[in-house]
């Protein structure tokens, strides 16, 4: 698997409300209550994830650490359970943002499904060792639907980074 | 190289270096894990966490809240019907057995005066409807409709129509989370009915409940109805709780009792938060003077 060195669209920089409101409404998406449905996608580290690759210089491990925390507050988990998860996430995320950014979009996704799965991992390990009960190996299955829609969601955070294409005969850039 | 005196151009600031940053911030959490789930100190932050995201929940809820009253609104004609002519049989079925229940309890407060025993404590019931699971797939939990406003307190029991289902385990001003019966670190003190033998209670990780602890050459056997024996002080004694189901001899100096819930334990939609009436009043603080009562406050005990 080689990268494709196809250069993307000039994008414009990411607003930070933008980026916040990304954040916040994948919080919502994880309130949810949809009870013990398995296979849905974890919305929260999706998005972490995306924005520590896309920019990684605002969005990381301290956002993770924050967005997690809530999340553990909102789902009645241990606390610092999703934090601790997706710091180690963002950390993995960030420190390969350069690299990923070459793929295509089945192979960035192919890079996000082991960093989903690990994050996924370390909170069955954190709470194996504090006692409670193994959930089953379908847990595991909603890193793989997160990995599948990895690609429509980017593309629905890029959209408003688009800019029109107009196209200037005597400039081609 | 920097000399003193002169910082590096503030383009170089990077702030902490990444994998420091990590090991600080997996320092945090994990202390944090220990605090919550050893020592339970971060119930204060969660509370006040809480009420920040509230309004979010709420808004993530809708659709949901949405989706169940359409379908009660939907629900068909021969439902109703079908589930009324059931609700009628059990009414007769408890209009007599209450109007038997009135005259043993009136009997009863007469043996216990006779007796000179304390009165039996008071119950009082908060009527509640299971909204949803809880989001964490590691434990077995249940949220509930009613929560702080309501009257619903930590450590009280829930119980559905059968029997007891769980316990209060957290409660938000408007909501609160049932720990249910199944859930592995959900202990129930318990006791025999037959043969008055106590014991302790527990989810067994797998649906089912498992009687710990009990010695081999017990008396228990398959069949036998287990209550709460109210020996934590939280529970009141007498509900139902599970029937034993089999009892082998493990490897061990204790018998594997396996039970099942007498109570729809993870299906149950309507539930009653069961508590004491009234709070123990507070024991005064050590050296502060008990108030006398004066004698127009005291009534004749009744």
């Amino acid at each position: 698997m080689h990268p494709t060195h196809r250069s993307n669209r000039i994008l414009q920089p990411a607003r930070s409300w933008f980026i916040w409101f990304s954040l916040f409404a994948a919080l919502a998406l994880t309130y949810v209550p949809t009870g013990r449905l398995p296979g849905l996608p974890d919305w929260m580290a999706l998005v972490l994830v995306f924005w520590c690759i896309r920019e990684p210089r605002r969005v990381g491990m301290t956002t993770a650490f924050f967005f997690g925390l809530l999340v553990d507050v909102g789902q009645g988990a241990a606390m610092g359970q999703h934090a601790l998860a997706y710091v180690v996430m963002a950390y993995l995320a960030t420190s390969l943002s350069r690299r990923v950014l070459w793929f295509g979009t089945l192979q960035q996704s192919l890079h996000v499904l082991p960093m989903l799965l690990l994050a996924q991992a370390i909170m069955v390990a954190v709470r194996l060792l504090a006692g409670a009960e193994f959930p089953g190996w379908s847990y595991f299955i909603s890193s793989f639907s997160a990995a599948l829609v990895w690609g429509p969601l980017g593309l629905m955070l890029l959209l408003p980074q688009y800019q029109p294409v107009d196209r200037d005969e005597n400039r081609p850039i | 190289m920097s000399l003193a005196g002169h910082s590096p151009p503030p383009i170089f600031h990077h702030g902490l270096a990444p994998r420091v940053r990590l090991f600080i911030l997996s320092a945090i959490c994990v202390a944090m894990l220990v605090a919550d789930l050893r020592f339970g100190y971060l119930e204060f932050v969660r509370q006040v966490a809480t009420v920040v995201i509230h309004p979010l929940q709420r808004m993530a809820a809708a659709p949901v809240d949405f989706a169940r009253n359409a379908a009660v609104y939907f629900a068909t004609l021969v439902d109703v019907q079908l589930e009324n002519a059931e609700l009628r049989r059990s009414q007769v079925e408890s209009a007599q057995r209450l109007l038997r229940f009135e005259q043993l309890e009136h009997e009863n407060a007469e043996l216990r005066q006779l007796a000179g025993l304390s009165q039996a404590v008071t119950l009082r019931g908060v009527g509640a409807e299971v909204l949803y699971d809880a989001a964490d797939p590691f434990s077995r939990k249940v949220i509930l409709d009613k929560g702080d406003h309501h009257g619903v307190r930590s450590g009280l029991a829930v119980v559905d129509a059968r029997g007891l289902i769980g316990q209060v385990s957290r409660v938000y001003p408007v909501q609160s989370e049932v720990t249910l019966l199944t859930d592995r670190e959900q202990v129930v003190p318990v006791k025999v009915e037959r043969s008055g033998m106590r014991g302790i209670l527990s989810g067994d990780g797998d649906g089912g409940l498992e009687m710990r602890f009990v010695p081999v050459g017990s008396d228990i056997q398959p069949g036998d109805r287990i209550v709460t024996s109210g020996l934590d002080g939280l529970f009141v004694a007498g509900l139902p709780v599970a029937l034993v189901t089999e009892v082998s001899a493990a490897n061990s100096p204790h018998l594997r009792v396996a039970c099942e819930p007498v109570a729809r334990v993870e299906r149950a939609v309507q539930v009653l938060v069961l508590g004491p009436e009234e709070p123990r009043p507070s024991r005064p603080e050590r050296g502060q003077e008990v108030a006398q009562p004066s004698p127009a406050d005291t009534r004749p005990a009744e």
